[in-house]
């Protein structure tokens, strides 16, 4: 493993494997236990560095490293040194002063963490930057599709949305393609970055032709002001052409899975029923995540603090 | 003043020969002379070439004399080898008025290190909404003649075509910054694989050349000069070919970055290598190497941007863009075009001091070398080479993107109007 995770190709396919199996071994050692604890981080210390408000993915990495017995601090911008403008490079010079072990980092700024790795000599973790890539996102999904399909070489994801702004569909696009999965990618033309066509996966314009080949559909969150942009007509009118209702999800394979990052827009992308269906992963993802972030601590972390 | 006898310089790279430079102006070129009283400079091996003129300097002051002043930057400009810059209009004060470029004009003058020539901005206070007092700045001491709103475009089409008629009046020129700017929202890099891959929004080829093309018609239609601010894509040496074939009066140039890095340095994520517009890819540099050698291209245009620390040492997206150029410029034009025998001494000379003199109009600057002329003059030894160190640089800033890269040529001695403001590499003053 490198030192930092700062995006899906850090990882190759051992490497990749090696979190999901080591998430798989954590849960089955915390199973049916009563303290959901391990030693293993005892004295290691982990600072959630929040630059964007994100409850789910701080709280969910803050759950991990407890797990695993390590020290957490939660920095986030507001009401910080952050909000009355200290610098990045500052914000990591205060971090490695107090000794930081690990960092994981979410920006606003594509990049952000890839700096702060300059600037560290703990691990940095990236929990999503700007539009570029939300590592961890990608492996709990990875383990979530392993965990439900049995595998994930030769299973046909397809990611549906807004790819050009999506941090999720980065890392999912390389992740997937390292651990073998074929990943094809359906939206408007206008929310798919130019450029696209050199990423290792399939691009399409029509969802109703690729929803019976897909084994995993994976629904991103289509944020309202896209819409002011141009970058299509109205809600409705999305809904209709890349949402995902009843009616398409009939047409899947009867083994397939729909996924969603969160937070959800129901009626927008992602129909109510469907989001509640039994086909719904959407909160074995959030339980995932746990499990994943803390083994992606772990490999980073691990080991004693010498 | 000090009389110089220069021994063995090589005219445009042309046959060894002595300069007897006296009383400002270059007094004699033959084999053998001697003059009794001056100061002798040993240039065997070197290259002599008359002094460079930059079109697109950002010297930073009045406004942010924390990142480089008229005085720093004039040295940097003399240590690169330059006897004349075109100092940008974007200062704050923005430089809009005659009160404003006399300033300026007056900063370089004491500085005395090169003939810093003041750019006027094109619109009052660069928001390209009604036009400067063109004509007051075209008066004034500092004889402004090149007008630009460099650092936005002038977007508007109708201001455009009235900025181009008007200058006409006192032979001046507009130096468009070209950059759509509804296409460049929020806009970080390039827009391409890489800026897919990056997650930073792009900015793409396209929002450059539709303004040059727009532009070299309005020029045509109304018959005025136009000259096109760091050209960086292959569609836009494109166009500028074709409008050129078509005789429309239209100059360009082209940065030092833009010959020599791709948007592959945005990989780092160091903002170091952000700048406007970006650096392009591979298939732009070649266009813009063959555009520079063919003259579609007629000038090298450092856009020396310094930047203080703290406003690069940040995330890419809040990181201010544009990079160092002046001390290095020379080097990477020999990399570049020299070494791969693209450009001869000549063609360096051309693009470097004759033509970007002839779009300022500076009559002092860009002249032969010969008897009678004024001694603006740089030496180069092409065969030195050497490591870029930020740190070691005149300039105030320090945002180098050549730092810790090997680069050939070396300034050894710089003269403006007979003024040594560089010996032995070292400034003078």
């Amino acid at each position: 493993m490198k030192r930092h995770l700062l995006e899906a190709a850090d990882l190759d396919r051992d490497d990749a494997t090696l979190v999901l199996d080591t998430a798989a071994q954590i849960e089955q050692a915390l199973a049916g236990r009563e303290v959901k604890k391990l030693p293993t981080l005892r004295g290691r210390t982990v600072v959630n560095l929040f630059y964007e408000d994100s409850t789910r993915t701080r709280i969910s990495f803050e759950l991990a490293a407890k797990r695993l017995s390590a020290d957490v601090i939660n920095f986030s911008a507001k009401g910080s040194s952050v909000s009355k403008g200290e610098s990045l490079k500052d914000t990591a010079l205060t971090l490695e002063a107090m000794g930081a072990d690990g960092v994981v980092v979410r920006h606003s700024a594509s990049g952000a963490p890839h700096r702060l790795a300059n600037w560290v000599r703990g691990s940095v973790v990236n929990a999503g930057d700007g539009t570029h890539e939300h590592p961890t996102q990608a492996l709990l999904d990875a383990y979530t599709i392993r965990q439900r399909l049995g595998r994930l070489d030769g299973v046909r994801v397809t990611i549906v949305g807004d790819v050009l702004h999506s941090r999720v569909a980065r890392s999912n696009v390389g992740l997937l393609h390292t651990l073998g999965a074929e990943v094809t990618l359906v939206a408007p033309p206008t929310l798919l970055p130019v450029g696209v066509g050199s990423w290792p996966a399939e691009v399409g314009y029509d969802l109703d032709a690729v929803l019976p080949k897909s084994d995993v559909v994976m629904m991103l969150r289509v944020q309202a002001e896209r819409m002011n942009a141009s970058f299509f007509p109205s809600a409705r009118e999305y809904s209709r052409r890349y949402g995902l209702d009843a009616r398409r999800m009939a047409v899947l394979p009867d083994d397939a899975i729909v996924m969603h990052p969160g937070p959800m827009n129901r009626g927008m992308e992602i129909a109510a029923e469907v989001a509640d269906s039994v086909r719904s992963t959407i909160v074995e993802q959030v339980a995932n995540g746990v499990s994943t972030r803390m083994a992606v601590l772990y490999l980073l972390l691990g080991g004693s603090p010498q | 003043m000090t009389n110089y006898l220069i021994k063995g310089a090589k005219p445009l790279g042309g046959d060894a020969v002595d300069i007897f430079v006296a009383d400002g102006r270059i007094a004699a070129v033959g084999d053998s002379l001697s003059a009794t009283g001056a100061e002798v400079v040993e240039a065997a091996g070197l290259v002599a070439l008359p002094g460079l003129v930059d079109l697109h300097t950002h010297l930073r002051e009045p406004g942010r004399e924390d990142a480089e002043t008229v005085g720093t930057g004039s040295r940097a400009a003399a240590l690169g080898g330059f006897t004349a810059v075109h100092a940008m209009a974007n200062t704050d004060p923005v430089a809009d008025t005659a009160g404003v470029v006399e300033q300026v004009w007056r900063l370089g003058q004491e500085a005395g290190l090169v003939d810093v020539v003041p750019v006027g901005a094109v619109t009052v206070g660069l928001a390209g909404e009604r036009l400067a007092e063109l004509g007051a700045m075209a008066d004034s001491a500092a004889r402004v003649r090149v007008f630009s709103d460099d650092g936005h475009c002038v977007s508007d089409p109708a201001l455009m075509r009235r900025a181009l008629e008007y200058v006409k009046a006192f032979d001046g020129v507009v130096a468009q910054h070209a950059e759509e700017p509804r296409l460049t929202v929020g806009a970080q890099m390039h827009e391409g694989d890489r800026s897919a891959r990056l997650g930073l929004t792009g900015w793409p080829a396209a929002a450059e050349e539709a303004i040059i093309a727009r532009d070299v018609l309005l020029a045509e239609h109304v018959g005025a000069r136009l000259h096109v601010c760091h050209v960086s894509t292959a569609g836009s040496v494109e166009i500028l070919r074709w409008a050129k074939s078509r005789g429309v009066q239209v100059t360009a140039e082209v940065t030092p970055h833009h010959l020599l890095l791709t948007d592959a340095c945005a990989e780092s994520y160091d903002p170091v290598f952000k700048v406007n517009p970006p650096l392009r890819t591979d298939a732009d540099v070649e266009a813009l190497r063959a555009g520079l050698a063919d003259g579609t291209i007629d000038a090298v245009g450092t856009d020396h941007a310094p930047h203080a620390v703290e406003d690069k040492e940040s995330e890419w997206a809040q990181a201010r863009p544009g990079m160092l150029g002046l001390e290095q410029a020379l080097s990477v034009v020999i990399e570049t075009m020299v070494e791969p025998g693209r450009l001869d001494w000549a063609g360096v000379a051309d693009r470097m001091s004759v033509r970007p003199a002839q779009i300022g109009r500076l009559g002092d600057h860009g002249r032969p070398i010969a008897p009678g002329e004024p001694a603006n003059l740089v030496l180069v030894d092409p065969a030195a080479r050497s490591t870029v160190d930020p740190a070691a640089l005149a300039s105030r800033s320090r945002n180098s993107p050549y730092a810790g890269r090997e680069l050939p040529g070396r300034v050894v001695a710089t003269f403006l109007r007979g003024t040594a403001t560089v010996l032995d590499g070292k400034a003078t003053r």
